[in-house]
């Protein structure tokens, strides 16, 4: 009996052991990249493709060159439902796991993490969405937000639109209208639109769209209808994005007057309208297609063979192409900081230094498998955090999105100071603000 | 004084001088309206049955599209997908009342309340283990629904009918109109009316409640099929349809829980009155007021007929 007990006991013993040694083998020998997505919930139509390309990007990674600077990186997906408490909840979760960074994938759940990010020392990457102002680097050491802010996607859509109407001055008088999701994301660009107005002389017509409303917005557009404003700019997400492009289409809307930001240009946003939404314009920072080495080895290594959500006709569609946009920054901070301090397994500190010497050339890119899938990321540093990089227009051509502009540069003459001042009115409305005492790398 | 001649004469100005855009407004809230009711009758009729209020309303007319769109997919004819639909909802009733309402018989009301919870967290599952996250197109060729808008010149302007919302006014209204006479006129009808007014005594005459409970979940199930076929139509298929369901609370409020005709008329009164007040009041206050303007409508409603438009007087002696 007592040898059968010791027996048991031993195997018991072994076998915690094993698992203890075998864990601390992987923290040592990994990185941890948690990804917070939503592949469920209202906003599922936007956030599995987003989830798929970023996922897929860095198990191509692990699959073909055996992770980051030979170290393997442990993808963990956390689902938010892309609900703020539930995303908080996440970052929770997997803070006790050395994450070397986290991307919130919601202005809403960035928000919401930015007061912890330093507290903790886990960088937060906010791809082009989040706190506009978190891109002054001084305040926000720890927070990341290229390409470009929401604000210098406002500008670009207003070069854009300026180039269309033969200079900005010739705004005057005019009305642009503003169709935008009813929360953090959408209330984002609004003080620069303000801005914009007083700067250039036109009234700005604002319509909401509460999230309970996102499939009824009739209402809404019949004020469009009324209004008549020149332009339409749009800030949606999820749901929201098919219903305007429908509604546009019912009232006549001009489609090649409606512009959306990057994320109201997925497929799906305009495919259930098709031709109706020929026209239809947003902004885009990444290239779409499959036509890029690193996407073919995706599929290769990936898709073919099994370790992908991703059903292979969705493949290089624009949302999943963002995705690899994004995993690809994550790549490149932590190879930066594996080269800045030297070490194989980084940790978020590291990959924070490795963030604000970010650079991704045009000859990078190409070394990368993705020649021109992205302007060059060059001017992100310690004291800038996005980098105000160039984004281009693409349109709707009935069946697939297609490029018609060449890069646009921001305005960021007017962008930053603006934002400059909005990260100062944060950090006075949020005191005690930690002053940053992070040092500055040479090399940035 | 300028606050006042915006809220109370420059509405009524604005709908003289374009009466087309007011016949437009009246056109989208008639449309809106009548599917509220629609997404307000299944509600009504599970209600009616058994006391409960069914939480699962909304995402039945998600399940029943997503089967619809998700069927074809796999390469089933457009007709067919749709009648194998209806017998996944058939089943889905009969799984309802075996599984969850029948083991729960006698429990208080809020059980079973929170039964319609669990159920909904349930379909949400299945629907996404089944069909996936992603938005889907409805299949409105197939189903031969029309596409394109009629445009009616008139008062110096034009008013459009969207082909797509004058067949869901039809299809609702043939509904609508066949439901009434079915629950009025037919046998099983009289039972569930039985039913509703008193479970005891429809078992004491031997009306079989648990056949009953199918009917009227299967009957829900068809009208979330219908519902979800025109919102998707209008959008797409989506987990996000679900909220729209929501929509279904300040009708039933205004119409009574219990009530057909009240919840057709609740549904057109909040759809007109909502999107007339978006129209008109809602650059006052910034716009985008639709969401909270239904409960408003509704509740003013209330003031003056607390049981509802249709409800029953409940008198109790004490």
């Amino acid at each position: 009996m007592r040898l059968k007990y010791l027996v048991l006991g031993a195997a018991v013993g072994s076998l915690v052991g094993a698992s203890v040694l075998a864990s601390r083998a992987e923290a040592q020998e990994s990185i941890f990249v948690p990804l917070l997505t939503y592949r469920t919930g209202p906003f599922a139509g936007s956030g599995i493709p987003i989830a798929n390309g970023m996922h897929d990007y860095l198990a191509m990674l692990n699959e073909r060159d055996g992770g980051i600077g030979g170290v393997k990186l442990v993808i963990e997906e956390c689902e938010t439902g892309y609900n703020n408490a539930k995303g908080v909840e996440c970052y929770e979760a997997v803070k006790s796991k050395k994450p070397v960074v986290v991307n919130p994938y919601s202005t809403g759940i960035t928000l919401a993490i930015i007061p912890k990010a330093a507290v903790d020392k886990i960088p937060i990457l906010s791809m082009a969405y989040g706190l506009s102002a978190s891109a002054v680097g001084n305040e926000f050491p720890w927070i990341f937000n290229p390409p470009a802010t929401y604000w210098d996607g406002l500008s670009m859509m207003f070069r854009y639109i300026g180039g269309k109407e033969g200079g900005l001055d010739k705004l005057k008088g005019k009305t642009i209208g503003y169709i935008y999701f009813d929360g953090g994301y959408g209330l984002e660009p609004i003080p620069l639109l303000e801005q914009f107005a007083k700067d250039y002389g036109f009234t700005v017509k604002k319509y909401p769209v509460p999230p309970a409303e996102m499939q009824n917005q009739s209402g809404l557009w019949l004020n469009v209808r009324r209004d008549r404003p020149d332009w339409m700019i749009m800030w949606g997400w999820g749901a929201m994005n098919p219903t305007a492009v429908k509604e546009a289409a019912k009232i006549n809307y001009p489609m090649d007057k409606f512009i959306g930001i990057w994320w109201s240009g997925g497929d799906d946003d305009a495919r259930p309208a098709g031709a109706d939404a020929k026209g239809y314009l947003t902004l885009n920072f990444n290239g779409v297609g499959t036509n890029y080495p690193a996407i073919q080895d995706i599929v290769k290594t990936v898709v073919d063979k099994g370790k992908s959500q991703t059903p292979k006709d969705k493949i290089g569609e624009n949302l999943y192409n963002r995705g690899v946009y994004n995993s690809v920054l994550i790549a490149e901070a932590i190879r930066n900081a594996q080269k800045i301090t030297g070490k194989k397994v980084v940790t978020g500190e590291d990959v924070r230094r490795g963030f604000e010497s970010l650079k991704i050339s045009a000859a990078r890119w190409k070394e990368l498998g993705l020649p021109e899938f992205g302007a060059p990321i060059e001017a992100v540093s310690c004291t800038d955090h996005n980098g105000h990089h160039a984004a281009y227009m693409q349109q709707w051509d009935g069946t697939k999105w297609v490029k018609v502009s060449d890069w646009i540069v921001p305005m960021k003459e007017k962008v930053r100071p603006l934002l400059e001042a909005a990260a100062k009115d944060y950090v006075t409305k949020n005191q005690p603000w930690p002053k940053r005492t992070e040092p500055c790398d040479k090399s940035t | 004084m300028d606050i006042l001649y915006k809220i109370l004469i420059d509405p009524f100005l604005q709908m003289g001088q374009a009466p087309d855009l007011f016949v437009q407004t009246l056109w989208e809230g008639l449309v809106a309206g009548v599917l509220y009711s629609l997404i307000a009758l299944g509600f009504v009729l599970i209600f009616k049955a058994s006391g409960v209020f069914n939480f699962a309303q909304g995402i039945m007319m998600v399940f029943a599209a997503l089967t619809l769109v998700g069927l074809h997919a796999k390469g089933v004819p457009a007709f067919l997908a749709l009648a194998l639909t209806v017998v996944v909802m058939l089943v889905l009733a009969i799984g309802i009342e075996r599984l969850v309402l029948r083991p729960l018989v006698n429990q208080p009301d809020i059980i079973l309340f929170m039964a319609t919870f669990g159920l909904t967290y349930f379909l949400i599952g299945l629907g996404e283990v089944i069909f996936g996250g992603e938005p889907k197109t409805m299949i409105t060729d197939a189903l031969y629904l029309p596409r394109g808008s009629y445009e009616w010149k008139a008062f110096g302007g034009f008013v459009a009918f969207q082909k797509i919302d004058i067949a869901a006014v039809i299809i609702a209204s043939v509904m609508v109109a066949g439901l009434a006479v079915f629950f009025q006129k037919t046998r099983i009808g009289r039972a569930l009316r039985a039913v509703a007014d008193s479970h005891k005594a429809a078992l004491s005459v031997g009306i079989s409640l648990e056949q009953i409970w199918v009917i009227v979940w299967f009957t829900a199930g068809i009208v979330a099929l219908a519902t979800g076929i025109m919102w998707g139509a209008r959008s797409d298929v989506s987990f996000a349809l679900q909220i729209l369901a929501l929509k279904a609370l300040p009708v039933l409020i205004l119409g009574g829980f219990t009530s057909i005709p009240g919840a057709i008329v609740g549904g057109v009164i909040i759809g007109v009155g909502e999107k007339v007040g978006e129209f008109y009041w809602g650059p006052l206050l910034g716009s985008g007021i639709e969401s909270w303007l239904a409960y408003v409508i509704a509740l003013v409603f209330l003031l003056f007929r607390p049981q509802g438009l249709f409800g029953e007087r409940i008198i109790e002696r004490i």
